[in-house]
């Protein structure tokens, strides 16, 4: 009963951050969105005009050729509603509710590489594949994390956990990215080891695809591997130490229970809790840094695009993957709630 | 939960780690007083500026690499004058001598006089070199355009003018080689006998000779074109790495500190407010703490920054924006705690106000947390900041290290192989967020006493 009422809370709270980042997102591009749909239109009817040659015939004189587009192109304005300020409560309350249907419109410049300009979809031709690095990147930073930082716990001030930690430390101050730029000079160029770019080479039709992918997807892998695991790893020895001091422990120990098996099954199963809310609080943080990663890999994710979208100013491409992103992040944190709530009985009870 | 300051600070300096950190921050400090007092800002702001980088080699790797390789590659030099004058009956002479002991293993790529004279008449420039032999090889003669009173004329002459090599044709007999189709540097600064680089101390001598007035060079300059230079190198567009590195420091601290001391006033006065005020204060504003704790802070920045505009004020102004939520969260639960304690209760009902409970009571309790979390806060405002310099959404009138970092990637220095370029600033980014780290976590085990146990 609680827990339901919980839930309906955080996802009630979960819609409204949605909502309001996507408000936030339409304020702020809305003037320049304003003119760009308005050209658009009248683009469209100028091209519709010179088409129709019989129209076309009719006119006598420029003028009229160029008054009767104006008329056409007012009208168009107004049957669109765009005669009103973008700010309008019908306009923002309209491109609202589009955008919640996932429609999106069209892209001004970007394509997907199969050439369509539907912003939908581009965003599900890259979508999958940002899933794919950072979904692969997150199991194993969190496998390896899990693993080291249990150890870690089970021999603390160890010459082990010292490392730990200080790498640890050392890896979170440095930006992901440098690393990845570093990464790419090391093993791309000094040694050719990994291609530099992260972009597959072959067409997306070919048997060799999925080879030729993860092959690319190597570096980003091993770069955001390596930056993520010392992080976790301390995380993890944090919790454990703190469950390892607990009476329940000593009584097991007290038991003649294996030390490893204590740590591993008792005490790892009560540090879950925070442990899983890291993990996907994690994975939908990583899917805001990867326009950085991406950009830097130029691997062909979400995060490249929104990157390419910003650099051309391409509006429509940068409010559905502004929703996109939103909307992942928000299910990630929807998700840590509800298996927070599942490992934790407490939370259910209250 | 009560500290003492200077109770804090005995522990605080016990902590090795974190006087590691104070220690970092103040050669930070120090660097960044370096680059306030040794380059002018009006010089920092010529950086986009090609114009004033003229001088400067391109792309030169930083001149100490020469340490460690046998072949020395030449080093780019700008050399002063040292600066004498004569008068020889009616005619005034105006010497400036260019002294340097060329140890390297390669010719230099090419030198360039530049000066700016004040004169009026017409006089006549000469330059000169005297080799390690004791040669002297006549370079130039020239003529200054006439001038009626003092005027400022500025020009430079470059190895490449064939006057030089005619010049130098006269001396073609001491040289056991054909001398045909080579460039000026190649023979002057060439053996006698075959054509290598001979080492020594070479002497320029520029002649300014003037008959009625005393001529004046105000700028006078000989830069010898190398493959090195500088402590750090410089980049594709001939600037000197060691100025923007520098400057970057004060620009880093700078952002860092003022976005995690906003974030932290903002996030502590709105959490204990929201915590001691309790019931429906306490739920709008915690639920309005959400849904900006839920919004994913990198697009809305980007966003941010190319709508409304990226000069590092904006920056700073948006990083706040993003930062100040989780310390009103944490602020909030510590408040709710410490308005229960007897003696918050007792100033209550002696009648004291609100504000006054809260800024002499509250607040001073939470001042350990908030200079902890100040210091975890910094590292990544610092980073972020750089993430969206690097992307090119930084204030370009201001380079941080992100921005050099963008240059970079723009003229793909790591495909070029130009370390130099790449490595400086992200070490230096590190650094810095190491610093803040290390004494947040030092301040991290003073105030919350349970980590100390493990």
């Amino acid at each position: 009963m609680g827990f339901k009422k919980f839930l309906v809370k955080r996802a009630i709270t979960m819609f409204g951050v949605l909502m309001a980042t996507l408000l936030l997102t339409i304020i702020l591009v809305g003037s320049n969105m304003d003119s760009i749909s308005k050209q658009s239109a009248a683009l469209d009817i100028r091209q519709q005009v010179t088409n129709n040659k019989s129209l076309l015939s009719s006119f006598k004189t420029t003028e009229q050729l160029d008054s009767y587009i104006d008329n056409q192109v007012k009208m168009r304005i107004t049957a669109l509603g765009l005669d009103q300020p973008w700010y309008s409560p019908q306009r923002i309350g309209l491109s609202m509710y589009k955008i919640l249907t996932l429609d999106f419109g069209h892209a001004k410049f970007l394509t997907s590489d199969s050439g369509s300009s539907d912003v939908r979809d581009i965003i599900l031709e890259k979508l999958p594949r940002t899933i794919l690095l950072f979904t692969t990147a997150t199991a194993i930073v969190s496998v390896l994390g899990i693993f080291l930082g249990a150890v870690s716990a089970s021999k603390v001030n160890s010459k082990i956990d010292k490392i730990t930690s200080g790498f640890a430390i050392i890896s979170s101050s440095f930006p992901v990215w440098w690393i990845g730029v570093l990464m790419i000079f090391v093993f791309a160029f000094l040694y050719p080891v990994f291609p530099a770019r992260a972009t597959p080479d072959v067409p997306a039709s070919d048997p060799g695809y999925l080879g030729s992918l993860l092959y690319h997807m190597a570096l980003p892998l091993i770069t955001l591997v390596m930056i993520g695991f010392g992080s976790w790893a301390y995380l993890v020895r944090n919790f454990l130490v703190g469950v390892l001091q607990e009476d329940f422990i000593t009584a097991k120990r007290a038991e003649g229970i294996d030390e490893k098996h204590i740590l591993f099954s008792h005490a790892l199963k009560n540090a879950a809790p925070p442990i899983v809310t890291i993990l996907a609080l994690s994975l939908s943080g990583s899917l805001g840094g990867a326009i950085i990663t991406e950009a830097v890999f130029d691997w062909p994710g979400m995060g490249r695009l929104y990157f390419e979208a910003i650099s051309v100013l391409d509006l429509p491409v940068i409010i559905g993957a502004t929703y996109v992103l939103t909307a992942f992040f928000l299910v990630s944190v929807f998700v840590a709630d509800v298996l927070y709530g599942y490992f934790d009985p407490r939370v259910r009870r209250q | 939960m009560s500290f003492s300051a200077r109770a804090v600070w005995k522990e605080f300096s016990h902590s090795k780690i974190g006087m590691t950190g104070v220690a970092i921050l103040l050669i930070l400090f120090a660097m960044s007083i370096v680059a306030f007092v040794t380059i002018p800002l009006d010089i920092f702001k010529t950086w986009n500026d090609p114009a004033s980088w003229l001088l400067y080699p391109k792309s030169a790797q930083p001149a100490w690499v020469n340490y460690f390789q046998s072949e020395k590659i030449p080093e780019h030099l700008i050399l002063s004058p040292v600066r004498s004058s004569q008068q020889l009956g009616s005619v005034n002479v105006l010497t400036d001598s260019f002294a340097v002991n060329y140890q390297y293993d390669g010719f230099p790529s090419d030198f360039i006089y530049q000066y700016a004279a004040k004169y009026s008449g017409s006089p006549l420039l000469q330059i000169s070199v005297t080799r390690p032999d004791g040669i002297d090889l006549h370079l130039v003669s020239k003529s200054l355009p006439f001038a009626g009173n003092d005027s400022v004329y500025s020009s430079m002459i470059f190895s490449t003018q064939n006057v030089i090599l005619k010049n130098i044709a006269d001396k073609r007999s001491n040289y056991a080689f054909s001398l045909d189709g080579m460039s000026s540097e190649k023979i002057i600064f060439s053996k006698l006998d075959e054509n290598k680089i001979l080492k020594g101390l070479y002497v320029f001598h520029v002649h300014l000779y003037d008959v009625s007035t005393k001529p004046v060079l105000e700028k006078s300059r000989l830069i010898l074109g190398g493959q090195v230079y500088g402590v750090m190198g410089t980049d594709e567009l001939r600037r000197d790495l060691s100025i923007g590195l520098l400057w970057g420091t004060p620009l880093a601290l700078f952002i860092g500190i003022t976005v995690s001391i906003g974030s932290v006033v903002i996030g502590l006065i709105y959490g204990v407010y929201a915590g001691y005020k309790g019931r429906a204060t306490d739920e709008v504003l915690m639920r309005f703490n959400d849904i900006i704790y839920a919004m994913p802070a990198l697009p809305l920045l980007i966003i941010l920054a190319v709508t409304i505009g990226n000069s590092i004020f904006l920056m700073v102004g948006f990083l706040v924006i993003f930062g100040w939520v989780g310390i009103a969260k944490v602020s909030r639960s510590m408040a709710m705690q410490i308005k229960t304690l007897q003696y918050v209760e007792a100033a209550q009902l002696m009648g004291q106000k609100n504000y006054k409970i809260l800024f002499k009571h509250i607040l001073p309790q939470l001042l350990p947390y908030a200079f902890a979390s100040i210091a975890i806060s910094v590292p990544g405002a610092i980073t972020t900041e750089a993430g969206l310099s690097f992307l090119g959404l930084g204030d370009p009138t201001f380079p941080t290290w992100g921005q050099i970092l963008h240059d970079a990637s723009s003229y793909s220095a790591a495909a070029r192989g130009m370390w130099w370029w790449i490595m400086p600033p992200g070490i230096m980014i590190a650094v810095t967020g190491l610093a803040f780290v290390f004494m947040g976590h030092a301040m991290d085990g003073i105030v919350n006493p349970k980590l100390r146990q493990r």
